[in-house]
């Protein structure tokens, strides 16, 4: 009898114990998806080809989003072009020629803490630098250069996991051949990465594109008349886009369905841009022949 | 030779390169320094830190930034104490009790939720959560801590989750299968094996969760209300550190001391966030869970 009812309890502790954990996963799809509904309902109805095609007219509260769009493009292209080769490169070191040891050790937390670096700091880093003290000015360049800091650590994160996945036994296999070092690296071990480093900096890219407070100081433009014409201008971006027309200006309520639109715009973009990585790496995980 | 000699070169080269981060952490520290410090000429470092009160702009003007600090560690408490149940819980249903189907779609979908710009939960604070609040508790402004708290607890809840379902999928299935063994039921396995042996890492989620949280400017620049003074009660304004260099770079003068008193703020936020991943690097090489192979 007495075991009876401690069964019986333990399962009601059970039950109340699974109640929580379901509740509380409820609830977190529940506020998320409910945030993206939202967005997506609102926004939807302001999407046209000219909403993406042509620039803000009659301060701000008319026209398209176009040359925000493209700025967001520049900044972020800019930044993985920066990021790319000095993650690849660091990462290969870290897990190919580094031997275990304190040095490794200074150079792994110090990826960790810049991973952790906010972006606003990222910001002030960025004006201090490459504005102030290189006197590049706000522009494409100290943006572009500023972002692809930032994501270094999310890029040395996911080719360090990539490279780390390539079994032993291909570079084993390769230096038995009598291949050098250098060679196993450039035609084994980076092919059969690359996927996960092609995840990496897709994941990268979302970063950057979604970031505000790295291009206040370093790059965004409340509004350019004209489109860039070389990597010493300011440019629009959608985030900062938002930013300012959801918090400054005059015209907030009349703003208010071009905030909506490109509130889509831009979580359509890094989402999409996020599941593309997602769907490259389950396909590869799959594929993997090993 | 020549081939060793090739060798040797690119493992120099290589070294380099890795040694990217650290020169970069090291840049970030020397600019920072270098346009913050000249604010000490003005204010000591203890009144910087501990004056209560921000008005850069006033004549004379006041440089204290503790109202700064409070307002930032208060909606940082408050989101961490709602993110990490709610984080845990859902990386406890993910991992351990969801469906296969579902667990296969929640993972990805919460870690494109990490991804989900800042700016845009901000402006969800504002443009939705701020007016409920405003009528519902009949304030005078939506925009305060408990708004940017929910927010920011959205904003951390996919990066806690995610961290904590990869420690608690990292828990060996021998110690689930011996937990049975011993006739425990599901949820007192889940409680007293699976997530002990995953605290190091659920703990390393909830450390990298409240140092995003204190780090992250749009959420706290739109919908934490902007005041810079020591709050009274929750549906205070404040003025987190992130929000007030955001807000005021733009219009401090070059080089003012309003200029170097706000990177003087970037330093203090760097050296807190540096120290809460300092702390989360060491808690999860000091406590890493323990393989079944040494038990």
């Amino acid at each position: 009898m007495a075991l009876q009812t401690s069964m019986r309890w333990r399962y009601f502790k059970e039950g109340v114990f699974f109640g929580l954990v379901r509740l509380s996963a409820f609830l977190l799809t529940a506020a998320l998806g409910g945030l993206l509904l939202y967005i997506f309902v609102n926004g939807l109805g302001v999407l046209s080809w000219d909403f993406l095609t042509l620039p803000p007219t009659d301060s701000m509260t008319k026209g398209g989003i176009m040359p925000a769009i493209l700025g967001t493009l520049y900044l972020t292209t800019g930044a993985i072009l920066v990021a790319l080769p000095l993650g690849i490169v660091s990462a290969v070191y870290l897990t190919e020629y580094a031997k275990q040891g304190p040095l490794v050790r200074v150079i792994r937390v110090g990826v960790n803490c810049l991973a952790g670096v906010p972006s606003i700091v990222f910001g002030l880093f960025g004006l201090g630098l490459f504005v102030v003290f290189l006197q590049f000015g706000s522009c494409i360049l100290s943006g572009a250069l500023t972002l692809g800091i930032l994501i270094l650590p999310t890029i040395i994160g996911a080719s360090e996991e990539a490279l780390k996945a390539v079994p032993q036994t291909f570079r084993e296999a390769s230096l038995a051949l009598g291949v050098s070092k250098w060679q196993t690296i450039v035609r084994i071990v980076l092919p059969n990465a690359l996927p996960g480093i092609l995840t990496g900096s897709i994941l990268g890219i979302g970063r950057a594109a979604g970031e505000t407070a790295p291009v206040m100081f370093t790059a965004a433009a409340f509004y350019t008349a004209k489109l860039p014409s070389s990597i010493f201008d300011e440019v629009m971006a959608l985030p900062f886009h938002i930013y300012v027309l959801a918090t400054a200006g005059t015209h907030i309520e009349a703003t208010r369905p071009i905030q909506f639109g490109t509130i889509l715009v831009l979580v359509g973009l890094v989402l999409g841009v996020d599941l593309i990585a997602i769907v490259i790496r389950s396909t590869m995980r799959k594929r993997k022949r090993w | 030779m020549t081939r060793k000699l090739k060798e040797i070169l690119i493992r120099r080269i290589f070294f380099l390169f890795a040694c990217v981060s650290i020169l970069i952490l090291g840049l970030i520290v020397t600019f920072l320094f270098r346009e913050g410090i000249p604010i000490f000429r003005v204010v000591s470092v203890k009144e910087f830190l501990l004056g209560s009160e921000w008005y850069p702009t006033f004549d004379p003007p006041a440089f204290g930034i503790w109202p700064l600090i409070v307002g930032s560690f208060i909606v940082t408490s408050f989101s961490t104490l709602i993110a990490v149940p709610l984080g845990v819980l859902s990386a406890v249903y993910i991992s351990e009790i969801a469906p296969r189907p579902v667990k296969e779609i929640a993972k990805p979908v919460i870690e494109l939720l990490a991804g989900l710009p800042s700016v845009v939960l901000g402006f969800f604070g504002m443009v939705v959560l701020a007016p409920w609040l405003q009528d519902t508790f009949d304030l005078p402004t939506g925009l305060n801590i408990v708004n940017a708290s929910l927010m920011l607890a959205l904003m951390a809840i996919p990066t806690i989750s995610s961290i904590a379902e990869d420690a608690l999928y990292a828990v060996p299935r021998e110690f689930k299968e011996a937990s049975y063994a011993l006739g425990a039921t599901k949820s007192e396995t889940i409680l007293k094996v699976i997530v002990p042996s995953a605290l190091s890492g659920i703990s390393t989620a909830v450390i990298l969760g409240m140092a995003r949280a204190i780090g992250e400017t749009m959420v706290v620049l739109m919908v934490a209300g902007g005041a810079a003074a020591i709050p009274e009660s929750l549906f205070d304004s404040v003025r987190p550190m992130p929000a007030s260099i955001a807000a005021e770079m733009g219009e401090a003068p070059f080089r003012s001391d309003h200029y170097h008193a706000l990177f003087a703020t970037g330093i203090v936020l760097f050296l807190l966030t540096l120290a809460f991943n300092l702390i989360a690097d060491y808690v999860s090489h000091k406590f890493r869970e323990t393989g079944s192979g040494t038990l």
